[in-house]
């Protein structure tokens, strides 16, 4: 079902222009429905060697000594490394994103299961795992930190020795917002509510893992990689500053990528694996892990454990919100987040409401984990701040005895407050946030299912009904603000039109299944009249696309899809001239008909912008000072961010006997401003929404006391199938970005940041007749059968 | 030791070791390289080919055991330059992202239509529970595969009416190819 609910008239949706914005069908997936899409792992090269990883079996412990004699001398094994060997190159260690150092192959000790402690490389990859085997280390076990709530107690084993003079696991302290002024709001409110939240470490898990294939010529001394990366040219840099190559001499080429959802934004140590074992053997390397050890060691995501407060007036006026956080980093910080953002965007988590005061304290911990924890689709940290307010918002409604709906609609930002600066200093661009709900609320029958409730209460049956309202931030971001380890957050975008009237979009971003080979020649063929079919779009290869840091944050529309309206306009403004020149006008008496400039009064009188492109390659003069060729380059610094919202509402069951929580269904408006292709807007939401079921329900990625990783493999991890979700009801609503080219916001990452909270609010609103406050996440049938007995516990 | 084999119409023998796999014989030995590998424990189903017509998931067969079998891949889904109903439904019903499951996931639906060419929604899910799909949450999966059902459902119905039609003497002047599906 979609709703149409339109509240600002000057950008529509519109399916029946022919080109430009509307329903089009995915030029990709012609070749993915033939299983001609080329993946990383499809690549094969001449001579192509194939490298397997040993990790660590335990969480915490010095190497005494390795011995890979026996892994030598195994059949077909072309080389052994250590990160002794490294360590003779300065490559035992790189940067991670958040300016910390994750060691490419352990030297020292091993702080996490699953540490890459040494590499083979064998001429295929039975006989690389069969060497792994051989390989014997010797370690001395040492007591490893798992509880992040223990790790700076005094005593606690230091984890990062490495880092000179480190005595405890601090990580680092974050605060933002007024303490002081919000201490005096909570002292003077009515009604003070106070919550611990857990939102537990899980794993974007795409289905296809990591991997790369590096291709270093000792010849002309250029490095070209293959890689599963979101952010090729961030990793190409990267790669200079690490191994020493020229950036003019690395070439990194993402193709199609099966999906990233985060995961494929830092660097791994396989891929520098990968890079040296080239260097050192002279031949091609393919690095592809298994799942195991995507789940075990590659990024991970959340691990917050918050306490929020709220305070509100008797009638519920909020008034207040505080939130003390502890976040667990693992063993490095590898947090992908732009550097002066330690906690990433969390600062948004005074959510959609318009409030006197707020306050945030964080600290950071290392613990013996995996790095990670900007991931998932969390828009820099989003999905907990989200998930922390929406709770404590229900939790204050539980309080004062309000209906979760009510009290929400009374304390949004009105629509006349924005651009609206947060007591945590964000400013929101646009927003009219009642209309969304009440859509919301409209399609899911909300005064029908409350009297439903109440008759299956009666009967004693479960059923739960969860709202969630977020606003999300993503865009990232301005230059004078935000970058990735020096680099800026701005994107290139160039646009080539060739002779006959065809053109090639060159992008910075990456698409990892979000359709931007589809949508960006839809945003082309808006502004210049070109029929999507006729534009190609490359994007992914360094050598051959305008610098710039990616697809992640939901970042490709507001910053790469403003550059692209924009070099598009560029290019008109010289097709105008062109025009005026072969149609003997002035500039000013020219009129632009999405496709052909045409003479104001004289619509008879017109050139299309094929003739165009004819006439700027072609002979014959062109107006003085223009010079041949039709194309452009820009790179857009966005002003700002993009702030999209959402209404979601969900309606659970649970079965009394069992435990086991069903989502019946899920209803989700969302408002991304302008929608560029509204089936491919509705996809984004849907696999957003599936991440939520699987994180409320299922999915943890749990440690035992000894640091082993109990979630590393599909056996353990769970994963939402077309069994555990419900078919979507998906509605809109369209308030533009003013401050965007095309009043776009960004939007893939809405669903799973709006979705975990409504769920949970929906399964503790089903668990009232128990007197359920609040379950941590996942609400797996053993945890809500605890909750309905009063067990309620942490995850961890 | 050798194995022969049946991989899309085309009789394969090779020379392999007894432990490989059938999805890396697919796409190493083969080079057919649209099935495609997501866990180590036989869960995600992006591996999913067919074995005489049935659905099996390659990386939990060694190769050795599909001697003397047809084995059929998403590369042999279409019919020459006509695609299988089910790849049109996919795009039509924007049921990929990635790309990355779409192989199996139409493999699956597509042994499924031959054994029950009108499915419900739940009896494609079911059929597809052994899979998992990171990008799509399944609901245009499930679309795409209703829209293979009723395509096909229609284009048998036309095929029946054209036959009837020449019965009785009428022509034929559709200008399309008795059974395809537009």
């Amino acid at each position: 079902m979609t709703t149409v609910h339109e509240r600002v008239d000057t950008f529509h949706d519109n399916d029946q222009k022919p080109v430009g914005y509307g329903r089009m069908l995915r030029k990709e997936d012609p070749r993915f429905v033939r299983g001609r899409g080329r993946f990383v792992d499809d690549v094969r090269l001449p001579g192509m060697l194939h490298l397997a990883v040993l990790r660590s079996p335990v969480a915490h412990a010095r190497i005494l000594s390795i011995d890979t004699s026996a892994a030598e001398a195994s059949p077909g094994v072309k080389a052994v490394v250590t990160g002794a060997m490294l360590a003779e190159q300065g490559l035992a260690w790189m940067p991670t994103l958040s300016n910390d150092v994750q060691a490419v192959l352990a030297t020292d000790k091993v702080r996490f299961q699953g540490q890459e402690v040494a590499f083979v490389v064998a001429e295929d990859g039975y006989a690389a795992r069969d060497a792994l085997e051989l390989i014997d280390v010797e370690y001395d076990v040492l007591d490893p930190v798992v509880d992040a709530r223990r790790a700076l107690e005094p005593g606690a084993p230091v984890i990062r020795d490495d880092l000179e003079g480190k005595t405890d696991n601090h990580c680092f302290d974050w605060e933002t917002g007024d303490e002081a002024a919000t201490a005096a709001v909570f002292a003077r409110a009515d009604v003070v509510v106070s919550q611990d939240l857990v939102y537990p470490r899980v794993h974007p898990a795409p289905m296809e893992t990591c991997g790369a294939v590096a291709d270093f010529d000792p010849v002309d001394g250029k490095l070209r990689l293959w890689s599963t990366t979101q952010a090729p040219h961030a990793h190409r840099t990267l790669y200079a500053l690490v191994a020493g190559i020229p950036e003019h001499k690395i070439q990194v080429i993402s193709p199609d990528i099966g999906g990233g959802f985060g995961n494929k934004v830092p660097i791994y140590p396989g891929y520098v694996c990968a890079i040296v074992a080239s260097i050192v053997t002279g031949k091609p390397v393919k690095w592809m892990e298994d799942r195991s050890e995507n789940l075990i060691s590659t990024g991970f995501a959340r691990d917050y454990i918050m306490r929020g407060e709220i305070a509100a007036t008797r009638d519920g006026r909020i008034l207040a919100i505080r939130t003390n956080v502890l976040a667990d980093h693992g063993a490095f910080n590898g947090t992908a987040a732009p550097v002066k953002y330690p906690a990433g965007f969390f600062g948004v988590f005074t959510g959609s409401y318009d409030i006197e005061a707020a306050y945030c304290k964080m600290t950071a911990v290392f613990t013996n984990k995996a790095p990670g924890g900007v991931a998932y689709a969390c828009s820099f940290r989003i999905t907990e701040a989200v998930y922390l307010v929406e709770r404590i918002v229900d939790c204050l409604a539980d309080e004062l005895g309000m209906d979760p709906a009510e009290l929400r609609l009374k304390n949004f930002i009105r629509p006349e407050q924005f651009p609206y600066t947060t007591k945590t200093g964000w400013v929101y661009d646009s927003g009219d946030y009642e209309p969304t709900m009440r859509l919301a609320m409209e399609m899911a029958g909300y005064a029908d299912l409350r009297r439903e409730q109440q008759e299956k209460r009666a009967r004693g049956e479960l059923m739960g009904i969860g709202i969630a309202f977020f606003t999300e931030a993503v865009g990232a971001g301005p230059r004078k603000n935000m970058d990735i380890l020096g680099l800026g957050m701005a994107d290139g975008c160039e646009l080539r039109v060739h002779p006959t009237g065809k053109a090639v979009v060159r992008l910075s971003v990456q698409s990892q299944g979000q359709g931007h080979e589809t949508t960006f020649a839809q945003i082309i063929a808006e502004e210049i009249g070109i029929p999507p079919d006729d534009i190609d779009v490359v994007h992914g290869d360094t050598d051959n696309t305008p610098f710039g840091l990616g697809t992640y944050g939901s970042r490709s529309t507001p910053v790469s899809g403003a550059a692209a309206a924009l070099v598009a306009r560029k290019v008109r403004d010289k097709a105008r001239i062109i025009a005026s020149g072969m149609l003997e006008v002035s500039v000013a008496d020219l009129e632009w008909d999405k496709g052909s400039f045409r003479v104001k009064g004289d619509p008879g009188k017109s050139v299309t912008i094929q003739d165009i492109a004819m006439r700027a390659h072609g002979a014959g003069d062109l107006p003085e000072g223009v010079e041949g060729g039709l194309e452009a380059q820009i790179c857009y610094n966005p002003s700002n961010l993009t702030y999209p919202h959402g209404a979601y509402i969900c309606v659970v069951d649970i079965d009394p006997g069992t435990a086991q929580v069903k989502v019946r269904r899920f209803i989700a408006v969302d408002d991304c401003g302008t929608r560029i292709n509204p089936m491919i807007i509705e996809g984004q939401v849907h696999g957003g929404l599936a991440d939520g079921v699987g994180m409320a329900l299922m999915e943890m990625i749990a440690f035992d006391e000894d640091g082993n990783c109990l979630g590393a493999s599909l056996m353990d991890y769970l994963l939402p199938t077309a069994l555990e979700v419900p078919d979507w009801e998906t509605g809109f609503t369209v308030t533009p970005s003013p401050h965007h080219p095309i009043g776009a916001k960004g939007v893939g990452e809405s669903a799973t940041v709006g979705s975990p909270p409504a769920i949970v609010n929906a399964i503790v609103d089903a668990l009232e007749p128990f007197g359920v406050r609040h379950a941590d996440m996942p609400l797996t049938p053993s945890r809500v059968w605890d909750a309905m007995r009063g067990n309620a516990r942490p995850p961890i | 030791m050798q194995v022969t084999m049946t991989v899309n119409d085309v009789e394969v023998t090779r020379e392999i070791e007894g432990r490989l796999l059938l999805v890396h014989f697919l796409r190493d030995v083969l080079g057919l390289t649209g099935t495609h590998s997501g866990c180590d424990t036989s869960n995600c189903g992006t591996c999913v080919v067919w074995l005489d017509g049935e659905p099996v998931k390659s990386c939990t067969v060694l190769a050795a055991m599909a001697g003397g079998h047809e084995v059929r891949t998403v590369e042999g889904l279409a019919k020459g330059a006509e695609l299988d109903p089910v790849q049109q439904g996919f795009m039509q019903c924007h049921g990929l992202q990635c790309g990355f499951c779409t192989p199996g996931m139409m493999m699956t639906a597509r042994a499924l239509l031959n054994r029950n060419p009108d499915p419900t929604e739940a009896e494609i899910r079911e059929a597809i529970s052994g899979q998992i799909c990171r990008c799509t949450g399944y609901a245009t999966i499930v679309r795409s595969v209703r829209w293979a059902a009723v395509h096909e459902a229609n284009a048998a119905a036309a095929v029946t009416e054209t036959t009837e039609s020449r019965e009785a003497g009428e022509i034929d002047n559709a200008g399309q190819p008795a059974g395809s599906v537009v």
